[in-house]
């Protein structure tokens, strides 16, 4: 490409390889889209606007639709899914008629493929290195972990989508986000994205592609570093991306939709050179030891208000209004120890933590305890496919054992659109995303952290460090 | 969509930081398949009260907003979830600009997408005009986006920045769409070219 520098970084790369037309400065570059995915909530309105221009779905070979957000995670009746919202059940039916009317591949609730739209997308083997992906959903993000360029984008960006399979878009800046070391028992990839944002800020990334790079990263399995990349838009980040490597062709080989026989070996040909090359500049740097973080938990109303779990709840300083009024919608006091902390609702699921291995590290500290008294854990899978792979090992059984709630897949309490919710002042201690006002329930108060944080504080009742539960575990 | 040039209008302050969009429109709203009645759940969580009765004090229900059509926020508007409800609701209240320090990328791109103008000033301007907006609700401002500025009431300016392409499309009150199937050609010759073996769908398979 013309203008391009000849060291690139990953995002460069795989930004000048689906330029249809470069930007100048009077207008956005037109950048191809390889895999559209939908979802009942950001798409009506984009289909709409298809059918009022009169116009078709240009690839619906690179569009996949499922159902997520709306969907109830209430356990089945006689085998069949009900939606008890009328409006919901509308909504989803709408999706259903407008995959239909357009040919758009649909996995609806009841499909053994259904399921959190980030999860179904690499478990099927639809995200490839490489490759440009996009979603009405700024959670879009976790597929950057394969080293593809990946972002959510608006519903008007849906329709651009649906009918020219190109976006707009000015070339965002890039921002390497260095992680050395290597995290310490007890210490997850949640608790190391928590860390990022804490530095960041929510909106420190804002115009930028970040890649995560340096040996812890390069430690990670592929999905740990989706639950990193996952949570690059709460550091406001455009994407989030992690150059591909054995790790990743691992897990993409063999899936459903993967490359496979010479199409694979070509693939893994192209793949490998799309690393970072020597010498190639980002426009930013931030840089962070794995070695030295703890479990992180959230104290406040946004990603960006975060700490070590055994630290004290930070007092006002710096930008204080924002932090005086997060104090009071949690209903907690400067210099108040989060630890035993009393909650009423544990949430173990969303696009950051559902995945096989999350139910594995959250299984690994319930084996044989109990969810304390008073408190309700909903254990969420984020597809149909991770349900059963959990059911086949036993996982379900680990968590009804006890005293969880085993659900069907979906988004759950994350976004509280789908009946999951919490109550007006309940405290959760969540494996989502967003800990903002409301967004678990009017009036809910989140406590960010990860799956095994989720799982030790279930047990005690009250937030609760983990590490203390896992085995061979001794205190230094 | 609503083609902007210039307008006056009185100011409504809201003196909060990072205000994501779950604040703007929660997520209970967003069942709808179109884009109608969004603006009455504007800020619902702050607006109303546990009845469902508007609380006095927020500034979106003080006397002195109705009908003002610029909203001043506290710094970085916008963070968070990429639903366009969220510009469609404060369109549909009747603002046509929100005025930050900065905006997250997916609402700028979503704002401009409907023509709703975001304004961001530098922090002095960016406080100042919160400030007035906050202590004199009644005053008025002019917005120019042929010239980029926002003009005060003593004459003062400050002006804020614009994309080119952004700022015609606001002007002319066109969405990006049209511009794309323009591009239709070059599409089909970059997809005739494009044999990268990126995986596709066989779509009816699926179901």
């Amino acid at each position: 490409m013309d203008g391009s520098p000849r060291s690139r970084t990953l995002f460069r790369k795989v930004w000048d390889a689906h330029l249809v037309r470069d930007e100048t400065e009077s207008a956005p570059a037109v950048l191809y889209v390889d895999l559209h995915l939908v979802h009942e909530v950001t798409s009506p309105q984009a289909f709409a606007e298809l059918r009022e221009r009169g116009l078709p779905v240009r690839r619906p070979d690179r569009t996949l639709a499922t159902m997520d957000h709306s969907t109830p995670t209430t356990p089945r009746v006689n085998g069949r899914f009900v939606i008890a919202d009328p409006q919901a059940a509308a909504q989803v039916e709408r999706l259903a008629e407008n995959c239909r009317d357009f040919g758009v591949p649909l996995y609806a609730l009841g499909s053994e493929r259904q399921g959190i739209v980030h999860v179904v997308g690499p478990e099927l083997g639809l995200t490839v290195p490489g490759s440009t992906i996009v979603c009405g959903d700024s959670h879009t993000s976790t597929h950057g972990a394969f080293g593809a360029l990946a972002f959510g984008v608006g519903t008007s960006e849906v329709a651009h989508v649906l009918a020219t399979q190109c976006l707009l878009q000015r070339r965002p800046q890039t921002m390497e986000i260095r992680v050395a070391g290597r995290l310490t028992a007890g210490v997850t990839a949640k608790d190391l994205v928590l860390a990022v944002i804490a530095h960041t800020g929510v909106a420190g990334a804002t115009g930028h592609v970040l890649e995560y790079t340096g040996a812890a990263i390069r430690s990670l399995s592929m999905e740990e570093r989706m639950t990193v990349c996952n949570m690059s838009i709460e550091a406001g980040a455009r994407a989030g991306m992690i150059a591909p490597d054995d790790t990743t062709f691992e897990y993409v080989a063999g899936r459903p939709f993967a490359p496979a026989g010479a199409a694979w070996d070509a693939a893994l040909e192209r793949w490998r050179a799309l690393g970072t090359d020597a010498g190639a500049d980002y426009d930013a740097h931030v840089t962070l030891d794995a070695s030295h973080l703890a479990p992180m938990i959230t104290w406040g109303t946004n990603p960006g208000m975060g700490l070590a779990i055994d630290a004290c709840v930070p007092r006002p300083a710096g930008e204080a209004d924002v932090q005086e009024k997060a104090l009071l919608y949690m209903g907690l006091r400067p210099g108040e120890p989060l630890l035993g902390k009393r909650i009423d609702v544990v949430f173990l699921g969303s696009c950051t933590n559902s995945r096989i291995s999350d139910l594995r590290l959250a299984a690994s500290v319930m084996r044989g305890r109990t969810v304390a008294a008073g408190v309700r854990m909903l254990v969420v899978p984020g597809s149909q496919q991770v349900k059963r792979q959990a059911e086949a090992e036993g996982l379900d059984q680990v968590f009804l054992a006890a005293g969880a709630e085993w659900r069907e897949a979906g988004c759950s309490m994350c976004i509280a659109m789908n009946g999951d919710a919490l109550s007006a002042g309940q405290y959760a201690v969540s494996t989502s995303n967003r800990n903002f006002e409301g967004r678990q329930g009017k009036g809910g108060r989140t406590f960010l952290a990860s799956p095994l944080t989720a799982a030790a504080s279930a047990i005690a009742g009250a937030v609760a460090d983990p590490r203390p539960l896992l085995a061979g575990w001794e205190k230094a | 969509m609503k083609p902007i040039r210039t307008f006056a209008s009185r100011l409504v302050g809201l003196p909060v930081d990072d205000v994501d969009t779950d604040q703007i429109i929660p997520a209970r709203f967003l069942k709808v398949t179109d884009k109608e009645g969004l603006g009455a759940a504007l800020f619902a969580d702050w607006r109303y009260d546990a009845e469902g009765r508007p609380r006095p004090e927020f500034p979106l229900n003080r006397p002195e907003a109705e009908g003002a059509r610029v909203l001043v926020a506290g710094r970085n508007f916008g963070c968070g979830s990429s639903r366009e409800h969220a510009p469609w609701a404060l369109l549909g209240y009747g603002f046509r600009a929100v005025v930050s320090t900065g905006f997250a990328d997916i609402f700028r791109n979503n704002a401009v997408a409907n023509g709703l103008l975001p304004i961001a000033l530098r922090p002095a301007a960016h406080a100042w005009m919160l400030r007035l907006a906050l202590e004199h609700p009644r005053v008025q401002v002019t917005v120019s986006l042929e010239r980029g500025i926002v003009t005060l009431p003593d004459g003062a300016t400050e002006s804020f920045p614009i994309d080119g392409f952004d700022r015609e499309c606001l002007l002319q009150g066109v969405d990006r769409l049209g511009y794309l199937l323009g591009v239709e050609q070059e599409i089909g010759a970059f997809e005739a070219a494009y044999a990268t073996g990126v995986s596709t769908l066989p779509g009816a398979s699926l179901r």
